[in-house]
């Protein structure tokens, strides 16, 4: 197999920040102590009086992010995605999406990217809460394409957004060519007629993987990339349930309330079809972030493995 | 066809759910107010105040009792703060309610919503006679304010502990685009108890922020107990200044006191804390200083009574 180049969102992430707000003054940075971590430096060094470090307090942050946007600035909250998200769901929920305030949230270093750091510092249920909150869409990115694209999609649209930036090193899956990201709308990054695999952010490549091997066995597998989570692509989810028959989702969270559900309440609603929903299903071992993906299940052997379960075929 | 017992009629006349527009008599008039407390004396200003204070009272005793929802109690004690900063404070265009460089009022108490209305309705920001339709199916006038329906209302608020840090976020953010605006947030004292209003504490007094004042509507209640049996807040004015806040104590009920407190010069980088010194359900006897009142809705009898003491 070719080795493929990765990426860290991140970098993606922060040079776009710095872009933007080179070209519009009222982008503002806000966060938790989290420079490094959320790879402001850039940031810090060129607009120092717009970066506000509130220090290690997400509800101060998240509340601050909501005031920032009431004066008429437009503020990138960030913050590992488990702080942002538990410690300051209330106000998510209240100050942020409730309030229609023009703050996006950027959750970093989701999933399992922390490894052996460990549970508490795993944010997996982030699609979950975040989900079931009305009018906050829920954004995955899952390369440095489609992360650039989504930030400044975030910048130019008024309202409330959050933005989960992954740290763990993904390959490029945007199709050269097309736009990298459109709000709302999943991309089908390869056809199949057999089964599709849902998946978003760093499933995405390997979902592309697990097709490839699918293949040798004679299944053709359609790839479809969910970087709306929230709103999600009811229409693409639909097409994938009538015209193949069964789907697998896969993503770097808990499925219950995350992208699995998501996808699972559409299919029952609408064409029901046999379903695996992939993802962290307890609290993680220890070990580093390559390692827990494989205890899940979430590589390609084991996306392809549950497709030819879910279509009967993991007899040999 | 003969009428039966399930026969639907045409429903009655519901409450008007539209959304909220300024009213511009009302407007009018509060512009005059404004202008002849902006030149009265002192003695005519506290008269002024205090008259449009005791409607404010009444109003919100007739809205809650007509709802039959609403926290009296809590309204009653923050009627004449709102009345201050509405009436000689706050720099604010009814008519223009997002006008970039209008002092901005965040009530974090939301509970508290029926005084912010009747007072924001005092000022034009909508017709009074929309008050009518509190808490009612679809009124704009939830039991708590929100951003979405309510022209004025700068944030959603409910949930405690909320109001302080994003009205420390509004002051960095006009000070970032250099605006003179203030912003004023009027807290409960129960609501303290919540560890975020000290996270924006601290960010206050570490940045400086001399364009935001909070203001405690120190009545000393909470609902189910005396701030002081539950979680007791004293020495309150020292904790703010060891957050590296200027704190003054008021009568929270004299206008002229709380209008000196919020317009005095500002001790050199520091917020301002104004810690209002408040009897909970004011001006109704049998409510003041009464822990039930915080949510408990009069009935008829208790409305007269109270309308008639707020005579």
């Amino acid at each position: 197999m070719i080795l493929e180049e990765t990426h860290d969102c991140r970098d993606a992430f922060a040079d776009e920040l710095v872009r933007l707000a080179r070209a519009d003054s009222r982008v503002v940075a806000v966060c938790n102590d989290s420079v490094g971590s959320s790879k402001l430096g850039t940031f810090a060094a060129e607009f120092p009086d717009r970066l506000v470090n509130v220090g290690i307090a997400e509800q101060d942050m998240v509340g601050i992010g909501a005031g920032l946007a009431n004066a008429g600035l437009v503020p990138f909250v960030c913050g590992a995605a488990t702080f942002l998200t538990a410690r300051a769901l209330e106000q998510i929920k209240a100050d942020v999406a409730y309030s229609l305030a023009n703050v996006k949230l950027c959750g970093m270093s989701p999933g399992l990217a922390y490894g052996a750091l460990g549970p508490t510092h795993h944010s997996t249920e982030d699609l979950s809460w975040l989900r079931a909150i009305a009018d906050l869409p829920v954004i995955v990115p899952a390369d440095p394409a489609q992360t650039r694209a989504a930030i400044r999609w975030a910048a130019e649209t008024d309202g409330p957004v959050f933005l989960r930036i992954g740290r763990f090193p993904v390959p490029d899956v945007s199709p050269p060519g097309a736009p990298a990201f459109t709000y709302g709308r999943a991309v089908r990054l390869r056809e199949g007629v057999d089964a599709t695999i849902v998946a978003t952010g760093t499933m995405v490549s390997r979902a592309m993987q697990a097709a490839a091997l699918l293949e040798e066995r004679g299944v053709q597998a359609r790839v479809v990339n969910v970087s709306t989570v929230s709103p999600l692509d009811r229409e693409e989810i639909v097409a994938a349930a009538r015209q193949t028959g069964a789907v697998v989702t896969a993503e770097e969270a808990v499925p219950t309330g995350g992208l699995g559900a998501a996808v699972a309440e559409v299919v029952l609603e609408t064409r029901p079809v046999p379903m695996r929903l992939l993802g962290t299903r307890t609290f993680a071992p220890t070990g580093e972030t390559g390692f827990l993906l494989e205890h899940f299940g979430l590589t390609a052997d084991g996306i392809a493995r549950s497709a030819l379960e879910v279509l009967g075929l993991d007899h040999g | 066809m003969r009428p039966s017992q399930t026969t639907i009629t045409a429903a009655p006349p519901g409450p008007d759910v539209t959304g909220l527009l300024p009213d511009h008599d009302a407007i009018a008039e509060w512009r005059r107010l404004r202008e002849r407390l902006a030149r009265a004396g002192r003695d005519d200003s506290a008269a002024t105040l205090a008259a449009l204070a005791g409607g404010i009272r009444r109003t919100v005793i007739s809205t809650i009792a007509a709802a039959g929802l609403g926290h009296a109690g809590g309204d009653l004690s923050v009627t004449d703060i709102l009345t201050t900063l509405y009436g000689a404070v706050l720099r604010v265009d009814p008519a223009d309610p997002g006008w970039p460089e209008r002092d901005r009022l965040v009530l974090s108490k939301g509970h508290c919503s029926v005084a912010l209305y009747t007072t924001l309705a005092t000022c034009g920001y909508f017709p009074a006679e929309r008050l009518s339709t509190f808490a009612a199916p679809l009124s704009p006038l939830n039991g708590h304010p929100s951003r979405r329906s309510v022209p004025g209302v700068e944030t959603s608020t409910g949930p405690l502990g909320h109001g302080l840090p994003v009205g420390v976020g509004i002051a960095v953010g006009l000070r970032l685009r250099g605006s003179a605006a203030r912003t004023v947030v009027v807290l409960g004292d129960g609501e303290l108890q919540e560890g975020s209003n000290w996270e924006a504490a601290m960010t206050a007094g570490h940045r400086g922020l001399t364009s935001l004042t909070a203001v405690i509507d120190r009545n000393g209640l909470q609902q189910g107990a005396r701030t002081s049996a539950t979680n007791e807040l004293e020495p309150l004015a020292d904790k703010w200044r060891a957050f590296g806040w200027e704190a003054v104590e008021v009568d929270g009920h004299d206008h002229l006191a709380l209008l000196d407190a919020m317009t005095a010069p500002h001790d050199a980088g520091r917020p301002r804390c104004v810690i209002a010194r408040t009897v909970k359900g004011r001006g109704v006897s049998f409510m003041e200083d009464r822990v039930e009142w915080h949510h408990k809705v009069p009935d008829a009898e208790q409305a007269r009574l109270a309308l008639e003491e707020l005579r």
